[in-house]
């Protein structure tokens, strides 16, 4: 047994830093990816549910509605053994890009909704009156309306996903977390659990701490500069 | 210049415009005026098309307005004014008014901000150019958001209720800029509650109840001598 402070059980570490920095990529490179992913359903499905055309609402809604409720770790089970014992197996990083992207997306299109709809209608029917098009409409005036309001909830939603890395675990990924666990249960390398996990963890919280407090920082700019706003207004 | 033909429009089972039929001669002031709910903003939301009518035509200069040319045709003939101003809150005033001079009528930005100039002048309120719109009283923001519909230079403005969100004391420096517009060759279309103002500067006075025109006229008709019991009754609690 070796705990926390058993020198030995840090060397080890140190000597194996390699494996903990492979996870680490690998986790951020599949993140990021799927970050891209995430963005583009997000981006589509959250215009889609605030169209006012009935079928896209539905569609944008099942997809939302049919990933939040079921766990990302089934999605994932799904994607990878359903595909791979009916012989198309997409790979470990592809379903995990692909999962990760998909769930993260259903987030996404709900932050993105709800920016927009954060927008006042009098600012749709302005433009609109104006004769600015869909495009215009929302690429000139209501989205960067909406982007204060959606910016700090989707880095919450990044670092959700950067976290939910580790479910790929479940297909056998060499992420962060998936490597971890393999080096405390490996043959040559066990052993040192309480180490590794720290360290695990402290990676993971240099890459999201950052993030959170970025989130949390522009949700206070943000409250600052309305009441200076209202406050101008009264003066 | 705009005309309604057998306008229906239902919110759902709500038959808010039962047949109206108006014609607005070019450079015309038309007001409309009638009791709350009786269907006068959704008559000038169906002239830009704001509201689709249910059933029913709407021509502009003369061509039909559809779903499917809307976003062109207003663009090229109608403005709107709104009762809650609706200025761009994430951009300055010049960016208010040049926007669409810029995005949608292809102007040189030299050329628009000249232009957002000349109105702004108009509107008495140069000086706000470089300020954004939610620092400014209603007041204000209504003459610059009457100042962003002339940036367009369509012959049509649209004014929803205009000073029905201000305070009594500002109400007069946006009916004052209007008055001053009024004598420009505008077609202005104007719902509102101001019947002095109705009285000064309207050719015809629409009276609208439950849906329906009830009476039209010239001001000078309606104030002295309406014949509908309804505009009386209207007219005898409004006018003091």
């Amino acid at each position: 047994m070796s705990g926390i402070f058993s020198a030995r059980g840090w060397d080890k570490i140190w000597t194996y830093r390699g494996t903990f920095l492979l996870g680490l990529w690998n986790t951020v490179e599949t993140a990021f990816a799927a970050l891209l992913l995430a963005l583009l359903l997000g981006v589509v499905f959250g215009l889609m549910a605030t169209s006012g055309k009935k079928a896209l609402v539905r569609i944008s809604r099942i997809y939302v509605e049919l990933i939040q409720n079921t766990p990302l770790l089934l999605q994932m089970c799904f994607l990878y053994y359903a595909l791979a014992f009916s012989g198309h197996s997409l790979g470990i990083i592809l379903t995990g890009i692909l999962a990760l992207g998909v769930y993260t997306g259903a987030y996404m299109a709900e932050v993105i909704r709800a920016g927009i709809e954060s927008v006042p209608k009098g600012q749709f029917e302005a433009a609109q009156s104006q004769g600015f098009g869909y495009l215009g409409r929302m690429y000139y005036i209501i989205l960067p309306q909406s982007f204060k309001v959606i910016l700090p909830p989707m880095v919450n939603t990044i670092v959700n996903m950067i976290k939910n890395t580790s479910c790929l675990y479940i297909v056998g990924g060499a992420d962060l977390l998936s490597l971890t666990y393999s080096f405390v249960t490996g043959e040559n390398t066990g052993g040192s659990y309480a180490p590794a996990y720290i360290v695990c963890g402290t990676i993971f919280f240099l890459m999201c701490f950052p993030l959170s407090t970025l989130a949390t920082m522009w949700e206070a700019a943000l409250k600052k500069r309305e009441r200076k706003a209202v406050t101008l207004k009264e003066a | 210049m705009i005309k309604l033909v057998n306008v229906n429009k239902y919110f759902g089972k709500q038959h808010v415009l039962k047949d109206v039929n108006l014609e607005v001669a070019e450079g015309e002031k038309l007001v409309i005026i009638g009791p709350s709910g009786s269907g006068k903003s959704t008559t000038v939301r169906c002239m830009n098309f704001l509201e689709e009518p249910t059933s029913g035509q709407v021509f502009i200069d003369g061509k039909e307005l559809t779903a499917a040319n809307k976003v062109k045709l207003i663009r090229e003939t109608t403005s709107m004014v709104f009762q809650s101003f609706n200025l761009y809150p994430h951009m300055t005033v010049l960016k208010n008014l040049t926007l669409a001079p810029v995005k949608l009528h292809h102007k040189p930005k030299k050329e628009a901000e000249e232009l957002a100039y000349h109105y702004l002048d108009v509107v008495g309120l140069k000086e706000k150019a470089n300020v954004y719109p939610t620092t400014l009283s209603g007041g204000q923001q209504q003459r610059i958001a009457i100042a962003r519909a002339l940036c367009s230079q369509t012959k049509i403005i649209l004014f929803d209720e205009p000073t029905s969100a201000l305070d009594p004391e500002t109400i007069q420096e946006v009916l004052d800029v209007m008055v001053k517009l009024a004598k420009e060759h505008i077609t202005m279309v104007v719902v509102t509650h101001e019947m002095g103002f109705a009285r000064q500067v309207a050719d015809r006075v629409v009276f609208m109840a439950d849906g329906q025109i009830l009476e039209t006229g010239t001001p000078e008709h309606f104030f002295t001598d309406p014949e509908n019991e309804r505009v009386k009754q209207f007219l005898g609690k409004i006018i003091r």
